[in-house]
Formats: C-alpha cells, sequence, structure tokens
C-alpha cells in the first residue's frame, strides 16, 4: 500500500482532478429502459474476432437465445436480448464510427418478455475449462468500456497466478455513474459474482476498490462482505483521475508498478470491473446472458439524467429520448466519460456491450481552446500517470516522426487525457497520440 | 636558444611525417573501392530522395544502377531524356517503364457526400478527424477533404479543389506513394496510366442506402457489369470492381449508363480545379429575368 503517512487514502502518483459532476444522476436508481421496435445488435462488440450469427433472417428468436457465436478464442457469444424476429444481417452503423455487419431484430409486440432460460450447472460443481467457456458463450465482456472479452482475462496461462483479484468500482471519470449505482443496488449480486470468480481463480486475497466520493457503496459493500466466508477488503481510494485504469489502481492498492507492454497478471493481480461481477453473478445463478447493462445518461444537456438498464441493440436516439430528450440544440455527444470517451457523430446507432454512458453536454463545456506554442510549463508530465513525457511526444507527433515516437513508448499510453485536461496551452495532445498510436499500428501491420 | 627552436620544429616535422606515411599507407591497404560511375549517376538523378523507385534514396538506386540489378527507367521522377542520357552513359538498356498516377478512388466533395457533424477540434488533419469517430462524414469511406495528401506531396502534384478533394496533375505526379500514405481512409492509389476505368467509390453500402450518404457512390446496381466486356467487372461486396488483367478489353461503353457516375472513363486529371456546373444543395439556379431585376433595383 502506497504512503499513508497523513493518514490520507491510498492513490497512485501523478493524476489530475477533474470536476466531477457525479450529482447529477448519482442518487437516480436504477430504471429498466422500455423496450422499444428494433434493436441492432454488432457482430463486433468486444475486442477481437467478430462472432458468427447462427441464426437467419426471418428466424424467431426468444430473449436470451444466442443469435451469434463466438467467431474463435478471442471472441464471445451473442444473445437476443428481446423476443422477435430477425429482421436483416446486413452492415449497420456502429458506435465506432465504421459500419458493421449486425444482426437486427424487430420487436415481438405482443411478447411479455419473460425470461424463459434456466442456470445451467452450478459453478460450484464446474471444472475450470467449463467455466471458461460457459463464461465466453454467456457473450460476457469486461464492462468497464474497452470489452475485453472476460473469459480471455480470467484463462491464466500456465506459470502464472492469480494472487490478488481486484474488482474495480472507481468510477474515476466525471458524469458517469452507472458502477456507482450497481454497487448500491446489486451489492448482493455484486459480492456472489466476486465469490464465484474467487472461486475459479483462486486469489489470496480479493480488494473491491471504490474513490472514496461513494460513500453508500463503500458502506453497504463492507457490509455485504463481512457475510463471505472469503477473505474480501473494499478499499476506499482518493478521488482522483485516473483512479479507475488498472495500472493505478495496482500502483494504488499494493504499490507495484505493472511493467511496460505487461499485463497486470504478471505481478499476480486481476482487475475486473462490478460490472461483469454482477452479470456472472446473474448468469449462473439466473442463467441471464449478457443482454442488458446499466448505461448513465447524463449531461447538462439532457432533460432528465438517469441510470437505465438498456438492453444491448437499443438505438441511443431512443435511450435519449425516454430520458426526455436533449434541451440544446447542438450538443456534443458522448459515448462512455468526457475524459476518454469518443464523440459521437450519429445517434442512430445502438448501446453496445461497452457503452458505459450517453452524455450530452453544451456548448459552455465543450468550449474549443485555441491553441498555443508549447510553453514547456511541465503540467503534462505531472499529470501523466504513466510518466511518459507527453510534451516531447506531442511534438514528435505533429511532426509526424513515428519512429521516434515509439522510442518515446507512446504505446503504453492509454489516452487518458490527463495532459489535454492540464495544458495551460490548449495543444491537443491526446488527439495527436491518438493519430499517432494508429499511424505506427498501420505502419507494422503493412511490414 | 636557437637549437631549442631547432628541436622543436623537428619533432614536429618527424610526427607530421610518421602520420603521412601511416595514412598513405592506410589509404593504399584500407581502401574499399567504390565505382566512379555511382557518382555520376547519382549527379544525373533528380535528388528527390521520394523513394517512388522503391530505395531508400538516389544514391541507393544509382548504386543498384550501375550494379546492373535495376533499370534507369525506375527512376519515374526524371524526364525521358535523363534516362536515356544514364542508360547512355552505362551502356545498359533503358528499360521501359509504364507511368504510373496516383488516383484517387472517391469523388464525393462537399457537394455531392454530407457530413453528419462539424469537427470542431484543434487537430484539422485528415488523420485527426480520422480517429474521432471515423470523421465527420456520414460516408465512412469518404474522403474528409483536408488535404493530408496535399501536404505530404513533394511535388507540387496534387492540390484540393474547392469541393475539397485532391486533384491530382499527371504530368507532375511521379508516383512516389507518399499521398498513398498520407490518407487515413487508403483512397489513393497508384496506377498505371493506360488504366482508364476507373471506380470513384469505396462505399460498401447498397443502393438507396449509399445514396442516402453521398450522391456519387457506387450503388451496386450491376450495369456497368453488363455494359462491359465479360469477367472485366464484377460486383464485390457492393462495390464495382474493374479487373485490370484484362485492362485491354476495357472501353468507355462500360460507363455510359452508370447513374451516379461512380465508374468513369478518363482522360488525363481526375476532378476539375474549379468547380463548375454543381450548386449548393437547396439552391436553385437564378433566372435571367430574376439577375435584371436585382441589378436594375440596384442601379
Amino acid at each position: 500500500m502506497s504512503s499513508n503517512l497523513f493518514g490520507s487514502l491510498p492513490t497512485f502518483p501523478h493524476g489530475v482532478h477533474p470536476d466531477e459532476y457525479k450529482e447529477l444522476a448519482c442518487h437516480r436508481r436504477i430504471e429498466r429502459m422500455p423496450f422499444v421496435e428494433v434493436y441492432t445488435l454488432p457482430l463486433s462488440q468486444h475486442l477481437g474476432a467478430p462472432s458468427k450469427p447462427v441464426v437467419k433472417e426471418g428466424q424467431k428468436v426468444r430473449r436470451g437465445e444466442l443469435i451469434a457465436e463466438p467467431g474463435g478464442f478471442v471472441s464471445v457469444g451473442l444473445h437476443s436480448p428481446v423476443d422477435g424476429v430477425v429482421h436483416a444481417i446486413d452492415l449497420f452503423d456502429h458506435p465506432n464510427g465504421q459500419v458493421l455487419p449486425a444482426i437486427q431484430i424487430r420487436t415481438d409486440r405482443f411478447s411479455t418478455q419473460q425470461l424463459t432460460i434456466q442456470p445451467g450447472t452450478p459453478p460450484e460443481e464446474m471444472t475450470t475449462p467449463e467455466f471458461i467457456k460457459a463464461v465466453q458463450w454467456s457473450g460476457m465482456v469486461g464492462m468497464g468500456g474497452a470489452a475485453f472479452p472476460a473469459h480471455v482475462k480470467f484463462s491464466i496461462p500456465e506459470g502464472k497466478t492469480c494472487k490478488y483479484l481486484m474488482i474495480n468500482g472507481c468510477e474515476c471519470e466525471p458524469f458517469l455513474t452507472c458502477d456507482h449505482r450497481v454497487m448500491v443496488e446489486y451489492a448482493r449480486d455484486l459480492v456472489d459474482g466476486t465469490r464465484i470468480l474467487a472461486h475459479f481463480l483462486k486469489p489470496e486475497k480479493v480488494y473491491i476498490a471504490i474513490e472514496s466520493n461513494k460513500p453508500d457503496a463503500i458502506s453497504i459493500l463492507k457490509e455485504k462482505t463481512a457475510e463471505m466466508d472469503f477473505p474480501m477488503e473494499v478499499i476506499a481510494l482518493e478521488v482522483k483521475y485516473p483512479q479507475g485504469a488498472e495500472k493505478m489502481m495496482i500502483s494504488a492498492i499494493l504499490g507495484t508498478e505493472v511493467p511496460s507492454g505487461k499485463l497486470p497478471l504478471d505481478v499476480g493481480v486481476l482487475v475486473s470491473n462490478v460490472g461483469t461481477a454482477v452479470a456472472m453473478s446473474q448468469y449462473f445463478r439466473q442463467g441471464l446472458p449478457l443482454v442488458e447493462r446499466v448505461v448513465t445518461v447524463s449531461g447538462t444537456a439532457v432533460k432528465r439524467p438517469s441510470n437505465l438498464l438498456v438492453p444491448i441493440g437499443t438505438p441511443m436516439r431512443d435511450v435519449v429520448d425516454y430520458c426526455g430528450g436533449i434541451t440544446v440544440p447542438s450538443p456534443r455527444i458522448l459515448l462512455g466519460g468526457p475524459m476518454m470517451g469518443m464523440v459521437q457523430k450519429n445517434l442512430d446507432v445502438p448501446v453496445v456491450k461497452g457503452t458505459s454512458g450517453i452524455l450530452a453536454l453544451t456548448e459552455r463545456e465543450v468550449r474549443d481552446l485555441d491553441t498555443y506554442s508549447c510553453i514547456r510549463c511541465g503540467r503534462c508530465l505531472d499529470a501523466c500517470p504513466l510518466f511518459l513525457n507527453p510534451a516531447r511526444m506531442g511534438l514528435l507527433a505533429r511532426k509526424g516522426l513515428w519512429e521516434e515516437l515509439e522510442e518515446n513508448n507512446i504505446m503504453d499510453c492509454f489516452e487518458c487525457a490527463s495532459c489535454s485536461f492540464v495544458c495551460p496551452s490548449g495543444i491537443p495532445l491526446v488527439q495527436s497520440f491518438r493519430v499517432g498510436k494508429a499511424m505506427i499500428r498501420e505502419r507494422k501491420s503493412k511490414k | 636558444m636557437i637549437s631549442e627552436f631547432i628541436i622543436g620544429v623537428g619533432i614536429l616535422v618527424l610526427l607530421g611525417l610518421f602520420f603521412a606515411v601511416v595514412i598513405a599507407v592506410a589509404y593504399k591497404k584500407l581502401r574499399v573501392y567504390e565505382d566512379p560511375r555511382i557518382d555520376q549517376v547519382e549527379e544525373m538523378l533528380p535528388h528527390a530522395n521520394c523513394g517512388a523507385c522503391g530505395q531508400p534514396g538516389c544514391r541507393a538506386f544509382a548504386e543498384k544502377v550501375v550494379g546492373n540489378e535495376l533499370l534507369p527507367s525506375k527512376c519515374t521522377v526524371s524526364a525521358p531524356d535523363a534516362i536515356a542520357r544514364i542508360a547512355e552513359y552505362l551502356g545498359v538498356d533503358a528499360g521501359s517503364e509504364e507511368k504510373r498516377i496516383a488516383r484517387v478512388l472517391c469523388a464525393g466533395g462537399k457537394n455531392e457526400a454530407h457530413n453528419l457533424a462539424d469537427y470542431r477540434g484543434t487537430l484539422r488533419t485528415c488523420r485527426g478527424e480520422s480517429v474521432v469517430n471515423g470523421g465527420p462524414k456520414a460516408c465512412n469511406w469518404g474522403c474528409l477533404g483536408l488535404g493530408d495528401c496535399e501536404a505530404a506531396c513533394d511535388f507540387d502534384a496534387l492540390h484540393m479543389n474547392e469541393d475539397g478533394l485532391p486533384v491530382v496533375i499527371p504530368d507532375l505526379c511521379v508516383a512516389c506513394g507518399d499521398c498513398v500514405e498520407a490518407c487515413p481512409k487508403g483512397l489513393i492509389e497508384l496506377m498505371p496510366e493506360s488504366q482508364k476505368l476507373i471506380v470513384q467509390c469505396k462505399s460498401r453500402l447498397e443502393g438507396d442506402l449509399a445514396l442516402s450518404k453521398c450522391s456519387v457512390a457506387c450503388t451496386a446496381c450491376g450495369r456497368c457489369v453488363a455494359d462491359g466486356a465479360p469477367g472485366l467487372i464484377e460486383i464485390v461486396n457492393n462495390l464495382a470492381v474493374v479487373n485490370y488483367e484484362l485492362n485491354n478489353l476495357a472501353s468507355a461503353e462500360a460507363t455510359r449508363r452508370c447513374p451516379t457516375d461512380a465508374i468513369i472513363w478518363l482522360e488525363g486529371a481526375q476532378f476539375k480545379e474549379k468547380q463548375v456546373g454543381t450548386l449548393p444543395l437547396g439552391k436553385v439556379e437564378r433566372t435571367h429575368f430574376e439577375e435584371d431585376l436585382e441589378n436594375r433595383y440596384w442601379q
């Protein structure tokens, strides 16, 4: 554990303190979003190979039925979120801006949408390979935003052990409150899902890490974990961005640094999001595959900020309309948080497994800064949680010196945008890093 | 006093002689032979170091040419007479290389393809826009029109026109491939000059859906497939693809019935420098009567 000299909470070095804006939605209970007419389910909602459809156009599907199978090991299954008919399997707009293959399902208007599936074998009676396969076919991905297939993370390679299991409830991004509400309202499922994970990963200790701005979640989880037969510790961490990045969290809790280019598992840690743990419990106890997720709809331009339980594939326009619509004529729509989230040009895209929030911001919050020259103040160096040199990297990226950029470890950067946040000259640092990383990847794939 | 002076000078002279001998021996023994013709050939090359020949620079190309590994005509930047001079100097065949030109595979400029949103960030380049949700254009594949290719061109052969499309000047283009690498959407390809049948679209959408994003998109209607020589054109992934192995069968016939002019028969440059004939959407051309009225009113 890092320094606790003045009774301060554990945290990592560097980082920034953006305004939180969590009060907009953090006290709103999770509501179930009503079913809509059409659902679009892209076949690649996760990192890795796209899923392969197993249904045909015109086929009837039930809620929770498998509609696409994993297309490889780093791939997961996909399930229908509603009772309905497969309308089309074609190219549709994807929230990442591309046009990708997806399955479109038209809802059966007369269905009660009652879940008819039953849970399979209890996880306690499963072997580890069976468990991994079950997780893969349940469509489980990391719910933090990157949507990395959960089973790949849980299959620990030969020679490595998981010493600590960390459940990530930091939610350091401003505006987002979905993990907060999940922790408060699904505390029992969360602890149960963590217990299932601990059963297979066999860690020495389980940490549930929460930023200290969520006292209700901390107290309720402390209460629930005390009843468990497994050592679980709920840790309050300092409120700082990017506390929820897994490498930062490990540094805060254990004081160890994950080496460059390595995974947390190389230092014996496995980090999983709270949403994933809840989804685990719901799948193994109730048989519900990943067909819905909690999404925060917030921002100053949204009439009624809410936390919604949204079926995967719901068009974003419907989600925003359900929240009372948008109050200003030209809002900026963001998917995910304001620091790392992606601007959206098109609201006719579906909610996918990695969508943690939909934010609509007004002109006042997103005003463009004028760009001035770098004044070498070094604030970005003090902000970068990975001890990189953003000022230099920004310069190299603008000059197009890709090889030098790679030598400056740009590939370690996870685009937390702390450097852009503190830059007094308004230099588009993280934007140019994205360009640089795309460029380096493109050049590598050509060779 | 004088003798000290003589000793000093003497030591320096001896040292000088010693090193002169060392250098003379080293020059003879350690010398690496280099063909003097390499320098001559390099002098005759354009010194552009553009990489169009596939070599890291003009010097490397000169070495390969002198070593008979490449023919002088591989240098597409040099004028034909410069190539002939090099060939004559080395006494080799100049070889013949068909001129290649950078072709833009998108015709959806500002007036043809609309934007869904405005990019308001500070990184106003095609690359910068393309990492933000794939760029503001409704078409996922289309040209973003901010001129990364123009900035990459060292030969002043590529300019953005008013419509936001890159115009390649065939006479100046040396096919170095810098613009190909600069384009984040991969819309520029180097094509031999003889390939005149070109599909100016990369959209994988079909029919009305493609048209809803861009008025000059390939709608995969298949008319060009029917009109062209058998096997010349086929529709792959909702896009007409020309089989250039059958290029000698190609004719302008295939482009006649194309409803969107996505497939064209190209003579010279691709787009116009100045946009003529197209008006921004929603505006109607004024009649003579209206113009007349306005003129009178202002007089």
